[in-house]
């Protein structure tokens, strides 16, 4: 009986070691490096030195609140083109459903930088879209696009559509098409369907969607390197700058903390004002 | 003279047919025709209808009859390829369902999961601008007329099958829509519940005297809920009557065979007389049937199984009766189930009530007596409406291959 009591700890053994073994483990020492003095040639030393956060966080406010900014943006765009996209999808794809996610999907089998890149090229000041405006004017000569805020913030809403399209998707697939019969039938209008029945029944997939998009969104650095040039840098161009090139590992540390930390805070305070059955009752009524 | 199902379908307007002439709904010449590439499937074809204000009316038949298109169409989720729905004499024909004055319960209840019992029910009043006062005080009354008024404040899925049932029909009913649309409410719910919402659903529209529209399949919900019955089969109405009259008086074969048991006898009519007939079977016994019939016509008659007496003697001549073999027996306790082989292979089904005078148990095998009043071979309208009498008495062979044609 003993032994049979133990087969799920034993069959779980191997996942918790790899979570012990690869996340606990080196956020354990990222946290502990984040805390240390010194540099690569003399080694780090232990010095509990919480001024690196002070430090990192006063230099580099501007670059961690613009990956904000960048990130929560993104995430609006992914919405506002992913929902009708996952609606369209679940509600009149008919039996073409996995054709269509499967379209939604195919971009991921090409390389996250080359895809990038392949958008750097088709907004460049002379490129497909550009270059056909300006020749038949329809945009004036000058027009740029890349460089700039939008720039990085359509890149990231590019790279992370999928995210937010398929959670969204999977509620709306799972929920009873009757209902927004029954909604129309209790005289709502199409607007009033939308918002009192469908919007509140896929809100846990626009809850997921947001958390998938937002968290790569604001720490990722390819967008803000490739699409954004020299004015645009969000956090993860600082960490990596930070690591590779000045090897100020405490000062990377220490912004990574940062960075997880203030996550953290907004998925927790986002899931108080979505997620929670009793916001959830307020938005029906 | 018999009647055809047309004329009887004139005949059984609903008794509760008030004052007001305009039926509740109708329906002129609808049919509903879906394309899928090249294919076309005629889901519902041509159907006339006139739905009694007040009226308890069923739409029965097997899946895939059209009974569903069809209250689709009444509720405005699906528009009529040709034809027209009026709801209390207005054309409604291509009015979304928001601007119909009807309501549904569907089959899978289609609660909203996000909102609380009260919520729900409020939510028709909400949309067509009932005031807040108004609307919390019809709420609490319909939560009371179907017995839930303590479960205000509970989610759908905190209920029970037939509580939430009961609050999607409240939903509805709130709204005091001119008539209440039900796919086949009860079809989630155990036996026994489903027993007990039938009797409940008739009290609660005896209660609000709305017209309500039942969508089934189960002919013995029909037959017990229903002033008025509909049978459908592939898009068209076979017969329109009370359940009285579509279980004793079925217009087609399709209707005998679908509402209850029936045995299905074919003869030739012979020699009228006294009102009635004599039928010529195909196994050359001679029944009696409560209809004068054309001498030499094609008959299709049906006996229901509860009407069959089974005795080992000879019962009376005056009686129709019919010889043959036992082949099964099913011992239900209070009764007795036979099946009963004729000579010429038809096989005869007898309900018998385990009565106390009811002794003789017939075994597998043993010879028998089947005898019926004669007004209970009743004889199947379609069949010798639809068939010209031959002159000459036809050879049996002949009409054989008629019979199945």
């Amino acid at each position: 009986m003993v032994k049979r009591k133990l087969v799920p700890y034993l069959l779980a053994l191997p996942g918790w070691s790899w979570l012990a073994l690869f996340f606990v483990a080196p956020i354990a020492g990222m946290l502990a490096l984040s805390l240390t003095t010194g540099d690569v040639i003399t080694g780090f030393r232990q010095t509990f030195h919480v001024a690196n956060y002070v430090d990192a966080i006063a230099t580099y406010w501007e670059q961690i609140s613009r990956s904000l900014l960048y990130g929560g943006s993104a995430t609006v765009v992914c919405l506002l083109l992913g929902f009708p996209m996952a609606y369209w999808i679940a509600f009149r794809g008919g039996k073409h459903k996995s054709t269509y996610l499967l379209l939604i999907l195919l971009p991921f089998f090409v390389s996250f930088v080359l895809r990038t890149i392949s958008w750097k090229f088709t907004l460049s000041d002379n490129g497909v879209v550009l270059g056909t405006l300006k020749s038949i004017g329809l945009a004036p000569d000058d027009l740029a696009v890349l460089n700039s805020a939008p720039a990085v913030v359509l890149g990231l809403a590019y790279n992370f559509l999928p995210f937010m399209v398929l959670p969204i998707y999977a509620v709306l697939e799972r929920m009873d098409p009757r209902l927004v019969e029954a909604a129309y039938d209790l005289y709502a209008t199409r607007t009033q369907a939308f918002l009192r029945v469908i919007l509140p029944i896929a809100l846990p997939g626009v809850f997921a969607g947001g958390l998938m998009t937002f968290i790569p969104t604001s720490a990722d650095y390819v967008n803000a390197s490739v699409l954004g040039g020299t004015h645009n840098t969000m956090v993860g161009n600082i960490i990596r700058t930070e690591y590779l090139v000045n090897n100020a590992y405490p000062t990377a540390a220490a912004i990574t903390f940062t960075l997880m930390g203030l996550l953290l805070l907004g998925i927790f305070s986002y899931a108080r004002a979505l997620g929670t059955e009793r916001v959830m009752e307020v938005q029906a009524r | 003279m018999t009647i055809t199902a047309h004329e009887r379908a004139d005949m059984s307007r609903s008794p509760i047919a008030g004052t007001d002439p305009t039926p509740a709904i109708s329906l002129h010449g609808v049919s509903k025709v879906y394309r899928s590439g090249s294919e076309t499937v005629t889901a519902v074809r041509e159907v006339d209808l006139n739905i009694e204000r007040g009226e308890f009316f069923s739409l029965l038949g097997p899946s895939g009859c059209g009974k569903t298109t069809t209250m689709r169409m009444i509720a405005g989720f699906d528009d009529p390829t040709d034809g027209e729905v009026r709801l209390t004499g207005n054309d409604v024909t291509g009015v979304p369902p928001n601007h119909r004055d009807v309501n549904m319960v569907f089959q899978s209840y289609a609660l909203f999961p996000h909102m609380s019992v009260h919520d729900n029910v409020a939510f028709g009043l909400k949309r067509s601008g009932v005031a807040k006062r108004e609307i919390s005080g019809r709420v609490g009354e319909m939560l009371d007329l179907v017995e839930l008024g303590d479960r205000a404040g509970h989610k759908p899925a905190q209920l029970s099958g037939g509580q939430q049932q009961r609050v999607a029909l409240a939903r509805a009913l709130v709204n005091r829509p001119s008539a209440l649309l039900l796919d086949e409410p009860l079809g989630a719910l155990d036996l026994k519940l489903r027993q007990s919402m039938q009797s409940e659903l008739k009290r609660i529209q005896r209660e609000v005297g709305i017209t309500f529209v039942y969508v089934t399949h189960d002919q013995g919900e029909a037959l017990t809920m229903s002033d008025r019955i509909a049978v459908m089969n592939e898009g068209i109405v076979e017969q329109l009557g009370s359940p009285a009259e579509v279980y004793e008086r079925p217009a087609t074969r399709f209707v005998a065979g679908f509402i209850g048991t029936s045995n299905l006898l074919t003869g030739t009519a012979g020699e009228a007389r006294d009102g009635g007939s004599d039928v010529r079977l195909a196994d050359d016994h001679v029944v009696r049937a409560g209809t004068a019939l054309l001498p030499g016509a094609a008959v299709d008659m049906t006996v229901r199984p509860e009407k069959i007496r089974i005795t080992t003697h000879e019962p009376d001549a005056a009686l129709s009766r019919v010889r043959g073999t036992v082949t099964d027996t099913v011992y239900l306790g209070s009764a007795t189930h036979y099946t009963v082989r004729l000579a010429d292979g038809t096989e005869i089904v007898v309900f018998c009530q385990n009565t106390s005078d009811a002794l003789e148990v017939a075994e597998a095998g043993s010879a028998v007596w089947l005898s019926w009043q004669p007004q209970h071979s009743y004889v199947l309208p379609e069949a010798h409406a639809s068939r010209p009498a031959p002159h000459t008495p036809a050879d049996p062979s002949d009409e054989e291959t008629h019979n199945h044609a």
